[in-house]
């Protein structure tokens, strides 16, 4: 029914692609940045599933991380500050058959962004949305973000923020259709590879935070658990994320937590530092199954409708 | 029911405006909507105007409160809403008040009044009734009281759902209406909810119908101004300007429409929202405006321009998408139904000020196209257009609307379709990969752009400067390259557009120049001039950005040349205001700009459609000035 080639599996075979295919222009963030690790997972993932590179989309907003789509060898949309989802969810909208990444930061998404944050759970599009949360604004250079630790000496609070942190896990959580949250960090290759081959494998908005480190701004937030790991709770499930068990020993704190049960999911993400699914209901209706319809309809079925309608109108 | 009287011998009017007000939600539109229909349907020519309240159930018997409809009918094509209402139906005393402070009436106007006040239990009513009478006669006014409601409850138990129906019989047979279409009126407008509630509006049509022949001593005749064989022989439609340009949006062969509620937008999306389906397409209410047009962004970056339709305060919030479209050159359809400004200003109310802040409203260079209809007929054609331009010159498209079109009510005849009026499937074919996303033309800085799914056409696009590769870059060249593309695509477009047509003579006294929904009533005021013998001629602007070609040597034929506009400027009679300091309406402004010809204006924010009978007066005011220096 969608017209495929009789050969197409070897067509398929013939355009191979390697990370080389993935890549756009040379990353420019800083040396010691987190975003480098999760940029290369996103490239190997593509790599590793064959993903279409004409049929990939890297959406953005604006900041250190919104540079991603710059360097990948994929379509891209650069966009305005905080409002990479509405793009993104505008592009799904009317063209479900492409593969949707999104890239954005903790002032991105939290901050300017916040109403579509919320709206975009609740619409549940297919995407990936890949949050880089350093608990700072980088490429505004070190002003306090919505996730800034209390405390937080910067630019705009030089004596220290306020303002507890807003704790990003619970508040999705509380949204509706909310279908898919993970949280992983960037200084553990295997889990962040995991946490977003699980995140792309799951249809629906899939919301991954992910713990990235800012060498020039914020370097110190995540030190305590970079230094004691055991703060860090590892959330284990037959249903969660997978890594293995030479991996999984650098985590001594573990729990098994099942990804369907979210009033757990909301008690772990509100008294500790968790990494793994915190939550997944993979059966959760997804917007674009209503607003594409109808997407292949013909001109002359058209031109019949819209005569219908003028109709109404006759005098 | 009484016995009808052999009708006496109508009077023969060119044209009637008639005005029926009530209360919100007591059936006043519904009634003048049915009349207008019924009138156009008989051959004459109708424009309509909503009168509707900021809220949605004020108090009763509120001077603001007034909600209803006024329709102008006559012998000839009727272009605009016209002047003061000639005739009057009013479900109460108090909601005249605003109508009277909106200059609605004239001396003679003639008022059929509900007269239930009179005996209301309230002894405070009676009163407000009694005195609102008085008043009323003293000021001119012909109040003929009528008991509405006694009649109705002849018939009906409750008078408050029907009288509206009571009230259309009555105006049939004051304007010899056709009784039997009018029934199928009813049955078109109620015919969904069975006979049970077509059945009893039909009878309070007939005893409004009978109570009118035999007590109202009015009797009119407008004749239609086609033939029944051309009725016959034509197809037209009858709508208002949002609906117009929803089935243009169909006809277009866009999918997407991205919104967010706003007044007096609105009902364009909830119209689509009711048919889109039947031509495949998908209404998107938006968490708010900004992400409207971010929605629509990438729906049009994925290959299916989409449309986006917003009032004055929706296209504050817009203005970094807007950069950002003209910055990625990415295809957008945005409609501003223009509302009065600025701020919340009123919601309701029609104004033409939202020009300059689409044409300059974006930090840095932003050219685009801004394209204005000028009648419910080009709402629907031009958002065609728009979609074609959008994709051809790969940036946004502004349409300029206003509350006037969009509430305005006007037949016109019916389009045939056309299968290129739609858009193509999304191309998928394989990219040129020597061809880079902004091959920009030298010539006219145009260029195509790949489509996500097409291989080999991959780009990130940007808000940030960028070269013909998209490829991000701070250099200073770069920078004044890309600024140049974008801005030779007006003047590529430009070189295509024809000098626009003169209504009258091209060359006289004065010249009168205006743009959207004030084409019928410029035209009529510039008509009547040019029959009195004045050297006056009008010229209607579609294309705003670019401007249409030839306008300073057109200019140079006339003595004196001003715009008319319903957007603000200084009177030269105010104080401190002189030539070089008055800010002038907002295309004067522009006109003046690009022509270096000393262009007046006469322009005001009342909120209302422009009469043409001030424009009259305005213009007259003028050319007398004119001829005396002569």
């Amino acid at each position: 029914m969608f017209a495929l080639k009789a050969d197409w599996s070897q067509e398929i075979k013939k355009r191979y692609f390697t990370l080389d295919d993935y890549t756009g222009g040379e990353a420019r963030w800083c040396p010691g940045c987190g975003d480098h690790a999760v940029l290369t997972v996103v490239q190997r993932i593509c790599r590793d599933k064959q993903i279409l590179p004409e049929k990939t989309v890297a959406v953005s907003g604006i900041g250190c991380s919104s540079r991603l789509p710059h360097y990948m060898g994929t379509y891209g949309f650069h966009g305005t500050h905080g409002r990479a989802l509405t793009i993104a969810c505008g592009i799904r909208s009317r063209r479900p058959d492409l593969d949707v990444w999104v890239a954005t930061g903790d002032g991105d998404c939290f901050s300017i962004g916040a109403g579509h944050w919320i709206h975009a759970i609740r619409y549940n599009m297919n995407m990936v949305v890949l949050i880089f949360d350093n608990n700072v604004y980088g490429l505004t250079k070190k002003q306090m973000s919505p996730t800034s630790p209390l405390g937080f000496k910067n630019n705009t609070a030089p004596r220290g923020t306020i303002l507890q942190p807003l704790n990003p896990l619970t508040v999705t959580l509380g949204i509706t259709n909310v279908s898919f949250v993970a949280q992983t960090i960037d200084w553990n290759p295997a889990h962040l590879y995991a946490t977003l081959q699980a995140a792309h494998n799951h249809r629906g908005t899939s919301f991954v935070r992910i713990l990235q480190r800012c060498p020039v701004y914020s370097d110190e937030v995540f030190s305590d658990i970079q230094n004691d790991p055991s703060k860090i709770l590892f959330l284990n499930h037959k249903n969660g994320i997978h890594i293995g068990d030479n991996v999984k020993r650098l985590f001594p704190t573990q729990r098994e937590h099942d990804p369907s049960n979210m009033s757990e999911a909301y008690d772990i993400a509100r008294n500790h530092v968790p990494v793994g699914l915190l939550y997944h209901a993979p059966q959760t209706p997804c917007y674009e199954d209503f607003s594409s319809v109808g997407r292949h309809m013909g001109i002359e079925d058209k031109m019949k409708g819209l005569n219908d309608a003028l109709d109404q109108f006759a005098v | 029911m009484t016995q009808q009287r052999e009708p006496k011998t109508p009077v023969t009017l060119d044209e009637h405006i008639v005005e029926i007000v009530s209360d919100s939600g007591e059936g006043a539109q519904k009634a003048g909507q049915t009349f207008g229909n019924l009138s156009a349907k008989m051959g004459n020519g109708v424009w309509t105007v909503e009168i509707i309240p900021a809220e949605i159930q004020p108090p009763a018997r509120s001077p603001g409160g007034a909600s209803g409809n006024r329709i102008r009918v006559g012998s000839t094509y009727m272009t605009n809403a016209g002047n003061e209402a000639d005739l009057v139906v009013a479900f109460n005393e108090q909601v005249l008040y605003s109508r009277i402070a909106s200059y609605a009436y004239k001396q003679g106007t003639v008022i059929l009044l509900e007269n239930k006040w009179k005996t209301d239990q309230s002894f405070e009513i009676c009163q407000q009734y009694q005195s609102a009478v008085a008043e009323f006669r003293e000021h001119g006014l012909v109040v003929i009281e009528v008991p509405m409601e006694v009649e109705c409850l002849k018939i009906v138990s409750n008078a408050r759902k029907g009288k509206n129906m009571f009230v259309v019989g009555m105006l049939c047979h004051i304007y010899r209406r056709d009784l039997q279409k009018a029934f199928d009126e009813v049955q078109l407008t109620f015919g969904h909810k069975g006979e049970k509630v077509v059945k009893p509006n039909q009878d309070l049509l007939k005893a409004g119908y009978a109570f009118a022949a035999e007590h109202i001593d009015l009797h009119y005749e407008i004749p239609s101004w086609k033939t029944p064989k051309e009725r016959d022989a034509e197809q037209w439609v009858v709508m208002n300007g949002n609906q117009s340009l929803g089935l243009g949006i169909m006809a277009s062969g866009m999918e997407l429409v991205s919104m967010y509620p706003i007044t007096p937008a609105t009902s364009a999306s909830h119209y689509l929202a009711d048919v889109f389906v039947k031509t495949g397409g998908f209404v998107h209410q938006a968490e708010d405006e900004i992400a409207a047009i971010g929605f629509a962004l990438g729906a049009s970056y994925a290959g299916r321009t989409a449309c986006t339709i917003t009032s004055g305060p929706g296209i504050a919030l817009k203005t970094e998408f807007i950069g950002l479209s003209v910055m990625g050159e990415i295809p957008l359809v945005l409609v501003d139904v223009q509302r009065g400004g600025p701020s919340t200003g009123l919601p309701t109310k029609v104004e033409q000020g939202d020009l300059l802040a689409l044409m300059y409203g974006e930090p840095g260079d932003a050219p685009k196209i801004i394209i204005a209809p000028a009648t419910i007929e080009e709402c629907f054609h031009f958002v065609i257009m728009a979609r074609k331009l959008a994709e051809t010159f790969r940036g946004p498209v502004v349409m300029l609307t206003d509350a006037n079109l969009a509430t305005g009510v006007q037949p016109f005849r019916r389009p045939k379709l056309q299968p290129e009026w739609f858009a193509p499937p999304i191309d998928q074919s394989a990219w040129d990969s020597k061809i880079p996303p902004y091959d920009w033309d030298e010539q006219t800085g145009l260029s195509s752009r790949p489509l996500p799914g097409q291989p080999d056409g991959e780009y990130v696009l940007t808000g940030l400067a960028h070269t013909f590769e998209s490829k991000v870059v701070y250099d200073r060249d770069s920078n004044q390259k890309g600024c140049e593309m974008r801005s030779k695509k007006l003047a590529t477009l430009r070189n295509t557009l024809q000098a626009p047509t003169l209504n009258g003579a091209d060359s006289g006294d004065l010249l009168v120049v205006g743009w959207g929904s004030t084409l019928g009533a410029i035209e009529e005021a510039v008509g009547k001039m040019q029959k009195q013998g004045h050297q006056v001629s009008s010229l209607h602007l579609r294309f705003l950005s670019p401007m249409e070609p030839d306008l300073k040597a057109i200019f140079a034929r006339f003595k004196k040349v001003m715009t008319v506009e319903i957007n603000y400027s200084d009177r030269l009679d105010m104080p401190f205001i002189e030539n070089d300091n008055r800010r002038y309406a907002q295309l004067a402004t522009l006109l003046r700009g690009q022509t270096l010809v000393d262009i007046d204006c006469w322009s005001n924010v009342y909120g209302q459609p422009m009469q043409p009978g001030m424009i009259y007066e305005q213009l007259l005011a003028k050319i007398e000035k004119i001829e005396e220096v002569v």
